[in-house]
């Protein structure tokens, strides 16, 4: 109960204004697409320079806890995931958005993440010592094998056909390929300079979503009589509290996925939504809802990538080994201070340390309340025409991809994945598994030759992969998932395919 | 539109012509950008913002230094862009990563090589070294290489990428030693690699001496050689690979400095020579980079031209046939 002494130190003057500085500068950083948790970070390292050890990582912390959550806003409302967190949430999010319940799925993403978030700090705050053994137990054949347990669900996630979503996936899987290989030392597919460092996560995001839907849009406000003003109906608190409630499970599943995902470093961050939202998918009676604009998926996705946020930083403060990109910002504020993390800052440092973690959980209130009192007007986004609306989501789009790298090439990624998206959804193909396939392919790829370099100097890939409780555990898992998504499929082939009106079609 | 276009390359010429013919008199007169080939958040982007941090004081260059993350390909994008793209007018540096840049020049498949770049000055060395886990049965070089001996190609060792310097570290032991070690480069930069050393995933592993240092003090890991020339201060008990028995010099030390593409005008690259290492030795970056465990070392370029073609000679000697 240490932590409990070091409490007064988030409400003293300096560092109260300061966590509420960075929670609600964070939620518009967060919800700007482009500016990653990452980057919002790094933004705000020299801003600390001056300031003792203790104000600097609560500024950081607020800044970390509520980006991740802002990045639900551009999700929701433009169809734009800031971060790879925030995919699950566009899916259904933003088909609600387009209902006029943009300010319902706010409440619910900001309220979900605040529950995730909470119960992820306290993980870190009680379990920190065991988890940090956990860490160390996740090895390159048991990535390799989450990996694959990743790309089982590619078939199933939001498609209308379990085909097209496994094409989708492998075409995803295909793009990651592009670029220099760093462990083989090999150039793939670069025929174009821009594509020599590969395609970035966050241009492809942004194309992949974004684009598709403002071709969609200027297709759509070329007839006049067809430019729409959604209302947005008031949202009442009660009510989404009252809402929420009714999703314990989703709520459950996504904070269990993303506190046990987040925990592998350089893994946690990019699909702890994604599983949480296909887990959650798979044990809902309503499964069908999914992609519709059902909260049930928002709900898991949103307290997912929250959870993840205290579980993530475990390596750092007990290895000293950053477990993902934003960590390694956070470790680059702690050494300008002359705090170690590891066993120095536990002994030497309490104050920092714990005044840094009751600041995130007390962040994490703070962002719910600033995230739903933003979320009223932030809603009334959808009722901006289509016009309006194709040129507004288009500039941050093309803001957001050139910002990551300073780069134009970028741009053009972005763009030409855009128009690609374009013409794959009118043949019903979805983005959401291509991303997916684009995320997890690197993931497996190198934990694979890593781990055959592993496996030659020992006893080689057959021992090293298919051995040991916890790849037998995970070989479990990829086969019953396979094995559910084919009886689900067959079921499902049963019945009469259901004609879906195509999206974009001016009718 | 057809003369909105005409107007707009008009402007644009005119302020090319106009901010070509500012700066040989007063030079910089405008903020100057400092290309990093690594992600913000990463060692050299961190390195990188404190040492340019007093670049705006009037005795220095008067003008603050930003930085442009080009992240991608080890490095090898952001040096690509540099080498081709960057306007060699002084307002745009990059930072260098040696042995990095020169071994991925010499291996092939990049637009550019030690010629493609003018170096001003160095600030930080970061010397490679061999670390194990804290019950590793390992306590000495000695001991890790009469293993390798005596189970050639067995003894895992982990470290952050192929032609980084961790790579040319284990390359070296692996020819002073005459044994063959099983070099295991890691997706993830030195972090993966230290973690895979913690978690007794592989026997030993070649890490940067600072986080080494910083996972020792947390209790983590043995170190049992520095790859340098002499020891280091912060930590001192520790041996050379020399002192070892092992004859592995200097050649994988990371050094990061600042340069600017060839072609840059002689009284800009002079003006920076000067004032760069005075920016590099001011008290408020020296305190912050040893606050953050970060050896410096501060070469003219004099010093840094002779450094290069140095790595050059040697690298290309060790790499041959790789």
């Amino acid at each position: 109960m240490e932590f409990l002494n070091y409490f007064g130190g988030v409400f003293e003057p300096w560092a109260f204004m300061l966590l509420l500085g960075g929670t609600i500068g964070g939620l518009i950083l967060g919800a700007t697409p482009g500016l990653s948790p990452t980057m919002a970070v790094a933004l705000l390292i020299p801003f600390t320079f001056h300031m003792s050890a203790t104000h600097g990582l609560v500024l950081l912390g607020a800044a970390y806890t509520s980006t991740v959550a802002g990045g639900a806003v551009s999700a929701i409302l433009l169809k734009i995931p800031g971060a790879p967190a925030n995919i699950a949430t566009a899916l259904d999010g933003n088909e609600m958005a387009k209902r006029g319940e943009g300010a319902r799925a706010l409440h619910l993403s900001f309220l979900s993440s605040g529950v995730g978030g909470v119960i992820g700090i306290l993980l870190l705050i009680f379990l920190t010592p065991v988890l940090a053994q956990w860490v160390l137990k996740i090895q390159t054949p048991h990535v390799f094998w989450i990996a694959i347990l990743g790309v089982t669900v590619i078939g199933s996630l939001d498609s209308k056909s379990f085909v097209k979503g496994l094409l989708s996936g492998c075409i995803g899987l295909w793009l990651s390929t592009i670029g220099y290989d760093e462990i083989q030392g090999t150039e793939r597919f670069i025929f174009a300079d821009a594509l020599g460092g590969g395609i970035g996560i966050i241009p492809a995001l942004i194309g992949l979503f974004a684009i598709p839907q403002v071709l969609d849009m200027m297709a759509k406000g070329r007839v006049d009589a067809l430019v729409e003003a959604l209302e947005v109906p008031r949202q009442k608190l009660a009510a989404s509290m009252r809402e929420l409630t009714r999703y314990v499970r989703a709520l459950s599943i996504g904070t269990v996925v993303g506190s046990i995902i987040g925990l592998i470093p350089g893994v946690g961050g990019q699909i702890a939504g994604l599983v949480a939202y296909d887990q959650s998918r798979k044990m809902s009676p309503q499964r069908e809802k999914f992609g519709t604009g059902h909260p049930e998926g928002l709900v898991a996705a949103e307290s997912a990538n929250n959870a993840m946020v205290g579980p993530s930083l475990v390596p750092l403060l007990t290895l000293s080994i950053p477990g993902s990109p934003t960590a390694a910002v956070l470790l680059g504020g702690l050494l300008i201070k002359e705090i170690f993390p590891g066993s120095d800052i536990f002994d030497n440092h309490p104050e920092v340390v714990w005044t840094f973690i009751n600041s995130m959980l007390v962040g994490q209130v703070l962002m719910v309340i600033f995230g739903i009192m933003i979320a009223g007007w932030a809603a009334k986004i959808a009722r901006a025409p289509a016009p309006i609306m194709a040129a507004g989501v288009l500039v941050p789009a093309v803001f957001g991809s050139y910002s990551v790298g300073q780069s134009v090439g970028d741009v053009h990624i972005m763009l030409a994945l855009g128009v690609g998206m374009f013409i794959l959804e009118k043949f019903g193909f979805s983005a959401a598994p291509l991303v997916l396939g684009l995320i997890l392919g690197p993931i497996a790829g190198d934990n694979f030759t890593q781990g055959m370099t592993l496996a030659a100097a020992q006893d080689g890939p057959w021992v090293y992969f298919f051995t040991g409780t916890l790849n037998i555990i995970l070989i479990a898992l990829v086969v019953a998932s396979i094995a559910y998504s084919f009886w689900n499929n067959m079921l499902a082939g049963d019945k009469a395919p259901v004609a879906e009106p195509v999206v974009g079609d001016t009718k | 539109m057809k003369r909105l276009f005409k107007t707009a390359a008009l402007a644009a010429a005119t302020l090319a012509v106009a901010a070509t013919g500012s700066f040989a008199g007063d030079y910089p007169d405008r903020p100057i950008g400092v290309a990093v080939s690594y992600g913000a958040g990463g060692a050299t982007d961190f390195q990188a913002r404190i040492v340019t941090m007093v670049a705006g004081n009037e005795d220095i260059l008067g003008q603050p230094i930003y930085i442009l993350n080009k992240p991608g390909a080890g490095g090898r994008k952001g040096w690509n862009w540099f080498a081709t793209e960057a306007a060699a007018d002084g307002y745009t540096m990059s930072a260098y990563n040696i042995p990095h840049f020169i071994a991925q020049s010499i291996k092939g498949g990049v637009k550019y090589s030690a010629e493609s770049f003018e170096p001003i000055a160095n600030w930080g060395s970061d010397p490679a070294v061999v670390v194990v886990g804290k019950d590793s049965k390992f306590n000495s070089m000695q001991d890790l290489i009469e293993y390798a001996k005596a189970n050639p190609g067995k003894t895992t060792t982990s470290g952050a990428g192929l032609f980084v310097g961790h790579h040319i570290a284990a390359l070296q032991i692996e020819k002073a030693c005459e044994c063959k070690l099983a070099y295991v480069p890691t997706k993830g930069g030195g972090a993966a690699a230290m973690k895979a050393v913690i978690g007794g995933e592989v026997l030993a592993g070649i890490n940067n001496l600072s986080d080494a240092f910083r996972a020792r003090e947390a209790g983590n890991v043995k170190i049992l050689g520095v790859a340098d020339l002499e020891r280091n201060d912060f930590i001192k008990d520790v041996p050379t690979l020399k002192e070892a028995g092992l004859d592995v010099d200097n050649s994988s030390v990371n050094f990061r400095g600042l340069m600017v593409p060839k072609g840059t005008p002689p009284e800009v690259i002079d003006k920076l020579a000067k004032q760069v290492p005075m920016m590099f030795a001011h008290a408020r970056v020296a305190k912050r980079m040893k606050a953050g465990g970060s050896p410096m070392k501060i070469m003219n370029r004099e010093e840094v031209q002779k450094m290069w073609a140095d790595r050059e000679a040697v690298l290309k000697e060790l790499l041959k046939g790789l």
